[in-house]
């Protein structure tokens, strides 16, 4: 059942790649909504340790790979399935518009599938190396996809962030060497249950987490970040924005919480919070600079990842250094919540963007003067997309903001307050920037191209979940208490012990 | 030697390998340079993952991190590939042989280092 959730997509990606151009769209769309579908039906089975807990090959550890997943999986997964799906319906009528036909080739639907099999795979595997591999995966479709347009921007976009992701997962591998030269096993459970704060594994940690920085792109290391989400076709960067990133997020909470929690230390906690605080603050005084309308929005994204990272602070206390104090488990929700509910406003965000670049043929934040009322659907998903960002109540994204406030006032660390409160207050700004000009009188009378009702359905449809989060917490608050079943430790191999 | 002399001087290899890529990839302008880098710096992850498989001074190496290895040699070699390819069409767009926009593109710069 597990294996499956990998293999539709990888095969989905193989056939899409054989058939012929025409029926590749309809393909790409049964492979697509076959993984969704997989995705949610294992998602509500009875959770047991033999259905969440997969040895490839019946190989037993430590040599064999091995799936595994827990509520934390199951988020990721789930959030990837809906955004995944909204997108591909999207991504149909999109390519085929007679403006986009010309100049994208037709691989889209192989590099997306390659890459949504390299996310779920991400999510349920349970050693370090593995992760590397599927990291590269991941990076190199959703490079390959950004190259998609064929111009030179796009192109130099693209290489930038393969050599800034390329950077990332080769620390990340330097990490796994010094962690297997120490220990001799991979698997995340057994590396957390022998963990020693040695000299070797402090700079594996360091690696590691430094690796998953870059490929976050945590100011500072965003530098990548904004020329390849804003020169991307519409579907590609709102996949790139709402799911490579949290892929990369991912790992990160499971090398924080699962192999090192042992050796994290306030200190480091604390300085990963203050990068975010920074990414927060320059990420949306970037974002309220912009004159092009997916440039703003890719900056936007660089600011909502800073509000992923409070996450971290917010779980060590203070004075005790003590792990897993009472409010941990608001900051825990307060952190998914907004992985989630980002995924899905960024997602429809960037996809409302596309309909209007589509029908407008520029991306000037001033030419959306001569929208003049028309394409009202999509300008009303930017408008739901940005309450979800600013944390407006029902939305996702306000849950997500109660809960880390929350966690600030419970943990004292109230240096935090002034960072999400003004961060929310340039959000409105970049959001009011928009949806202003949409209001204004327009300039001159333009010839929209017409957009199709797919395109802009949807991207509502994404806005929609978005909202749709802020009541579902319960359900992440549950899926997230279930812990990755105990298995029990590998030993390691005879030979593979100094 | 004893073997964790010899393994010391693998491993100091592996990492001077991967810290001189790492050198290559961020103060080189030119593409193919930074590309060599980051080839430079795998060789250097996997120097170290090879030399850990052979300092138990057992009969045999542990088949573990070789394998690993070669799946990363796999990686290497398609990443490598793709960058290539890239760069090669963004000289052929734009004639730039760096990604410096200040950059002039000249004929002279297909072939300065």
């Amino acid at each position: 059942m597990m294996v499956l959730v990998v293999v539709i997509p990888f095969s989905g990606a193989l056939v899409c790649f054989l058939v012929p151009k025409r029926v590749r769209r309809y393909a790409g769309l049964a492979a697509a909504a076959a993984t969704s579908l997989m995705v949610i039906l294992f998602a509500l089975i009875p959770k047991g340790a033999d259905t969440f807990h997969h040895a490839l090959g019946g190989w037993k550890r430590p040599l064999g790979i091995h799936l595994q997943a827990d509520g934390l999986s199951i988020i990721f997964l789930l959030l990837t399935a809906v955004t995944a799906f909204l997108v591909s319906v999207y991504a149909g009528p999109y390519f085929d518009s007679p403006q986009e036909e010309k100049t994208v080739d037709h691989h889209f639907w192989t590099l997306w599938l390659l890459l949504w099999g390299g996310l779920n795979g991400l999510y349920i595997s349970s050693d370090i190396f593995n992760i590397y591999v599927l990291l590269e995966l991941v990076s190199l479709a959703a490079v390959a996809l950004t190259t998609l347009k064929g111009e030179a921007e796009a192109l130099i976009a693209a290489l930038r962030y393969l050599m800034a992701a390329m950077l990332g997962s080769l620390v990340f591998l330097l990490g796994v060497a010094f962690l297997y030269a120490e220990y001799g096993i991979l698997d995340l459970g057994g590396l957390g249950g022998e963990l020693r704060a040695t000299l070797p594994t402090i700079t594996a940690f360091g690696l590691m987490v430094f690796g998953m920085l870059i490929k976050t792109a945590l100011f500072p290391l965003h530098f990548w970040l904004p020329a390849a989400h804003g020169n991307a076709p519409a579907p590609v960067s709102a996949i790139l924005s709402a799911l490579v990133i949290k892929s990369s997020y991912f790992v990160l909470l499971r090398l924080w919480f699962e192999i090192f929690p042992s050796i994290t230390t306030y200190a480091a906690a604390q300085l990963l919070g203050a990068m975010g605080a920074f990414a927060i603050l320059w990420g949306s005084f970037q974002a309220v600079r912009q004159e092009r309308l997916k440039l703003l929005v890719a900056h936007s994204t660089v600011s909502q990842i800073g509000y992923l990272f409070l996450l971290f602070p917010l779980t060590v206390a203070q004075i005790t250094g003590e792990h897993d104090p009472s409010w941990s488990m608001q900051a825990w929700t307060g952190g998914i919540c907004q992985a989630v509910s980002h995924a899905a406003a960024k997602a429809a965000l960037f996809l409302a963007v596309g309909n209007i670049v589509h029908a407008l043929g520029t991306d000037r934040l001033i030419s959306l003067r001569d929208l003049k009322g028309r394409l009202p659907l999509s300008v009303f998903t930017i408008g739901i997309a940005g309450v979800n960002l600013m944390g407006l109540p029902p939305s996702g994204g306000f849950v997500a903001k109660w809960m880390l406030l929350n966690a600030v006032i419970s943990s004292g660390q109230w240096w935090w307050i002034p960072i999400i409160v003004l961060g929310s207050l340039l959000t409105a700004g970049y959001v009011f920037l928009m949806l202003g000009h949409v209001f204004a009188p327009s300039r001159k009378p333009v010839l929209l191209e017409p957009v199709p009702r797919t395109l802009e359905v949807s991207a509502f449809a994404l806005a929609l979940c978005a909202i749709f989060i802020g009541f579902t917490t319960s359900g992440i608050i549950d899926l997230l208490q279930m812990e990755l079943h105990a298995m029990p430790v590998p030993e390691a191999l005879a030979w593979s012990l100094p | 030697m004893t073997e964790l002399d010899s393994f010391l001087v693998y491993a100091l290899t592996a990492v001077t390998l991967f810290a001189l890529g790492l050198h290559s990839l961020l103060s080189r302008r030119h593409l193919l340079r930074k590309i060599m880098g980051l080839n430079i710096m795998s060789a250097g992850a996997f120097l170290l993952f090879i030399s850990v498989a052979h300092r138990n001074g057992k009969e045999f190496a542990d088949p573990v991190p070789q394998a690993m290895v070669i799946t990363g040699i796999v990686v290497s070699i398609s990443a490598t590939g793709f960058a290539l390819a890239l760069a090669r069409r963004i000289r052929k767009k734009t004639g730039l042989t760096s990604l410096d926009y200040r950059e002039k593109p000249s004929p002279e710069n297909h072939n300065r280092p």
